[in-house]
């Protein structure tokens, strides 16, 4: 997902205490930054929340290439708003990492050099502006999928930023579709680079949501904590069965040669992503890893001199009050 | 409560952590509509209020939320502490003639 093969850490804890901050979840209670939690909670929880908060803000990279080559002006806007959206969505994250004990330059930092990561999804290109439609259409689509039971995970913070989240995230999806369906309906040429989009993010948004969790005891973990809702493999069979029949509804075809309806199972049968190619992404060698981090980092330098400066500022207006006093 | 850390006392490595030069936390309450008191919706980072309020808009009112805003550094907020959870919320519980459904009033008497 935006958070990928997050492990949760071990806690060490009073037996007791642990005991009553199960029973707080088990019985629906949000736990809230000012109370007791197990270091592994807190631990688990900044990473998940701090990767997810740089998969929005890295997000922008692969949309932002296209927003000054929009088709029209209105697309322009939306593109544009939709871009504008996704930075607040990393702030709303950024904010609720935060409360946990890391502040959010410790925090852009640790993705800066590396020690964090963001959705491997984002490491792919945008190749022409199709992309702008399979991007809102799938990978919005695929993260939606697991920001909707995230409005009831049991961290507070992080439950209310995704409350707002899925709220203007069902705007990006539309805005998606609504491309395809335009380039769909077009030239044959149009409808060309729809289905090459389709191709291109089909089993990387397959992989949105990580390997197959069956085995995974961090899962377990993290499914008991109530910080992750639902298997991976269950979010994806329900991606790839809400997505499907949009497709079809588009005249276009799923890549893939096994996908078919299953009677028994009432869930289509489908092929798995390349897994080798998701780990090796994860690694650092996908498509554009090396721009987008690069990127991020051009824009933290460049961008120093005014938070310095603005700070500075600030600082000097505060102490000239205080002499006028 | 000094620094804006200050605002999550229970985190462990805090203490030992040098304070880091950094924007200031700001908590943002916004008013939806005429009429209603001002609600927190989340926080930002600002280098001063006039920024803070500017960045409350763009980041909390992008759909049409609100009709004012209030901006505050999050340091400067005092806060309970989930621990005087007891002491604090426990009296109300055995103090039911607070409510008006603790009094039976007839019915001849008409709405009350």
């Amino acid at each position: 997902m935006y958070a990928q093969m997050i492990k949760s850490e071990a806690t060490q804890e009073d037996p007791e205490k642990l005991a009553a901050f199960q029973a707080r979840i088990d019985a629906g209670e949000k736990i809230e930054p000012k109370d007791w939690m197990p270091l592994g909670y807190r631990k688990t929880l900044i990473r998940q929340i701090g990767q997810h908060a740089h998969s929005e803000i890295v997000g922008q990279l692969p949309e932002g290439n296209w927003i000054t080559r929009a088709p029209t002006l209105e697309r322009k806007a939306i593109l544009l708003a939709k871009v504008q959206d996704e930075a607040g969505h990393g702030l709303y994250l950024y904010c609720a990492a935060e409360t946990l004990g890391v502040t959010r330059d410790e925090i852009t930092e640790m993705l800066l050099d590396g020690r964090m990561k963001y959705s491997s999804i984002f490491n792919y290109p945008t190749l022409t502006w199709a992309d702008m439609g399979a991007v809102g259409w799938l990978v919005d689509g695929a993260a939606i999928m697991n920001q909707v039971p995230l409005q009831r995970t049991s961290f507070g913070p992080y439950s209310r930023a995704m409350i707002r989240i899925c709220k203007e995230e069902s705007f990006h999806q539309r805005q998606g579709y609504d491309i395809m369906m335009k380039m769909a309906s077009g030239t044959p040429a149009q409808k060309k680079m729809a289905q090459d989009a389709l191709n291109r993010f089909w089993y990387p948004s397959l992989m949105m949501f990580g390997p197959s969790d069956k085995e995974s005891v961090h899962s377990e973990q993290s499914m008991a904590w109530k910080i992750k809702m639902n298997t991976n493999d269950e979010l994806r069979q329900k991606f790839v069965d809400q997505t499907v029949p949009q497709a079809e509804y588009l005249g276009l075809t799923v890549p893939d040669e096994n996908l078919k309806w299953n009677e028994e199972t009432g869930h289509y049968d489908f092929s798995q992503p390349d897994w080798s190619e998701f780990f090796d992404v994860l690694k650092g060698n996908g498509p554009c890893n090396r721009e987008r981090l690069a990127a991020r980092n051009k824009a933290w330098d460049d961008g120093k001199w005014v938070r310095d400066g603005l700070l500075a500022h600030a600082e000097k207006k505060a102490a000239r009050k205080v002499a006028a006093e | 409560m000094s620094s804006p850390n200050a605002a999550y006392p229970d985190t462990p490595d805090q203490a030992t952590k040098p304070k880091r030069h950094e924007w200031p936390l700001w908590e943002v309450f916004i008013r939806g509509q005429h009429g209603m008191s001002h609600r927190h919706v989340g926080s930002l980072h600002a280098p001063d209020a006039d920024m803070a309020v500017k960045n409350a808009r763009d980041v909390y009112t992008r759909r049409n939320e609100g009709v004012s805003i209030w901006v505050v550094e999050a340091r400067h907020i005092a806060a309970s502490s989930p621990s005087d959870k007891g002491p604090l919320y426990e009296p109300s519980e055995s103090k039911v003639y607070r409510h008006p459904t603790f009094f039976d009033i007839p019915e001849e008497v008409g709405a009350m």
